[in-house]
């Protein structure tokens, strides 16, 4: 019987040590809200990994962690698109565009990238299919589950404070009015530049997160980042609708100005108590 | 006879219960238990459900006073006693820097639950440890138009202050409201 269940009530933690101690080799299937991912592992060590809304190509993979540049990028698509990832991988390294360490590192790391992200999801559905594997055509690594799962649970903690200081991504941001503030002197990143040039009341974070390429985590370390360092402030996106408040309403339903004497006739008390 | 609410809110311990005793009429009905946990023995007795305390306006007119729970456990009830509530009040101690992160989620919690006019208040401002006006307001992300006020919740003349305070926000909002 394949191993199955929800994240909600066993965590990628969990999932991740039970697959390292018992030493599986299989593939971990996890089907988030909007994306599933397949996880690969060979006697519990990470082989392989997929993100299915993502190209997973050597070639796209390599670009991504700038090995080659968007031209040979493009070249490799148009002259190479029919090729395995392993004829992809030997000739690079046969014409000396790129070292074997190189392509085991790049894979590494975005293999390693997509568990990551996992550790962010509270809830999805997951199976491990025991002894299924990777296409052969597809190159795999051997990454130690050990220092991903205590690596992880540090993002975990990370991650849930960083909900706390930023609850939802449907809101937008503003520079703060405060006299003083100069984002002139002060030093951001190439990607906090990225996603400060879209601040602006009508974006909403998760609308700058995706233009921006960022993932949740991404996108809320860099705004936490700005809001801690007092150049911005959350706000409702200008267009969304105010929530109305359920239930009865605060004050009769009556006029204007009876509700101004209502609310006098209470200042007058309880000026007098 | 009319009856309409106010809400008081905020961290555990940021003096709730002693703000709505200040000025009810009515001794406070608290649904106060003795504290289960060592790391929230800062005092003896929570509050578990509601504070309720009571100002008679006129004889057609109430006002309550309803305290939250502060503690996050009890979190279900916030919504429920912020329905139709007029505006509310946001306590948070001015000694114990560590809650103010929970002080500002309890804020925006409740400004998601209703946009109704609200007050901050700095409590126990009259403590020798308490955090300035200044910084606080700071570290609590207030915006400068937020009304951010001192007060010792066990000083009537504060608790009204800070009652009326809210008041005149609510009495701005309807003229706003007729602009």
């Amino acid at each position: 019987m394949a191993l199955k269940g929800n994240l909600r009530d066993f965590s990628i933690t969990q999932l991740l040590n039970l697959i390292n101690v018992a030493q599986k080799t299989g593939t971990l299937v996890i089907e988030g809200p909007s994306e599933e991912i397949w996880v690969c592992f060979r006697d519990g060590k990470l082989a392989f990994a997929r993100d299915g809304q993502e190209d997973g190509s050597l070639a796209s993979v390599l670009f991504r962690e700038k090995k080659i540049s968007a031209a040979q990028f493009r070249a490799i698509k148009e002259r190479a698109g029919a090729m395995s990832d392993k004829e992809l991988g030997l000739l690079l390294i046969n014409a000396n565009y790129i070292s074997q360490q190189d392509i085991l590192a790049s894979l590494q790391n975005y293999f390693v990238g997509i568990v990551n992200r996992l550790f962010t999801w509270v809830e999805g559905l997951f199976r491990f299919e025991n002894n299924m594997m990777p296409p052969d055509d597809k190159i795999t690594v051997r990454i130690s589950l050990e220092n991903l799962i205590i690596d992880g649970s540090r993002r975990v903690r990370e991650w849930e404070q960083l909900q706390d200081e930023i609850p939802s991504l449907d809101m937008a941001l503003k520079f703060t009015d405060r006299p003083g503030t100069n984002l002139r002197n002060v030093n951001l990143s190439v990607e906090e530049w990225r996603v400060v040039s879209y601040i602006n009341p009508k974006n909403s974070i998760r609308q700058i997160a995706k233009t921006t390429n960022k993932s949740e985590l991404e996108i809320r370390r860099i705004v936490y980042g700005l809001l801690q360092a007092g150049l911005v402030e959350l706000i409702r996106p200008a267009g969304m609708p105010v929530p109305v408040p359920q239930g009865r309403p605060a004050l009769p339903q009556a006029s204007k100005d009876e509700q101004k004497s209502l609310i006098n006739r209470i200042i007058g008390r309880i000026r007098s108590i | 006879m009319q009856t309409v609410k106010m809400v008081v809110t905020g961290p555990f311990n940021s003096g709730k219960t002693e703000f709505i005793r200040s000025v009810s009429e009515i001794d406070v009905v608290s649904t106060e238990r003795k504290i289960s946990s060592d790391s929230e023995r800062v005092k003896d007795q929570t509050t578990v459900a509601m504070d309720f305390g009571r100002i008679t306006v006129d004889d057609n007119l109430v006002l309550y006073l309803f305290g939250t729970p502060g503690q996050r456990r009890f979190d279900f009830m916030w919504e429920i006693l912020s329905e139709g509530m007029l505006g509310f009040i946001v306590m948070v101690d001015s000694t114990r820097p560590e809650t103010f992160r929970e002080a500002r989620n309890i804020l925006e919690t409740f400004r998601a639950y209703a946009p109704t006019p609200y007050v901050v208040v700095a409590n126990k401002q009259d403590c020798k440890d308490a955090w300035d006006l200044e910084d606080m307001r700071i570290a609590l992300r207030l915006d400068g138009r937020v009304k951010f006020l001192p007060c010792v919740a066990t000083d009537k003349e504060s608790v009204k202050n800070a009652l009326l305070e809210l008041l005149y926000s609510i009495l701005e909002e309807m003229e706003k409201g007729e602009g």
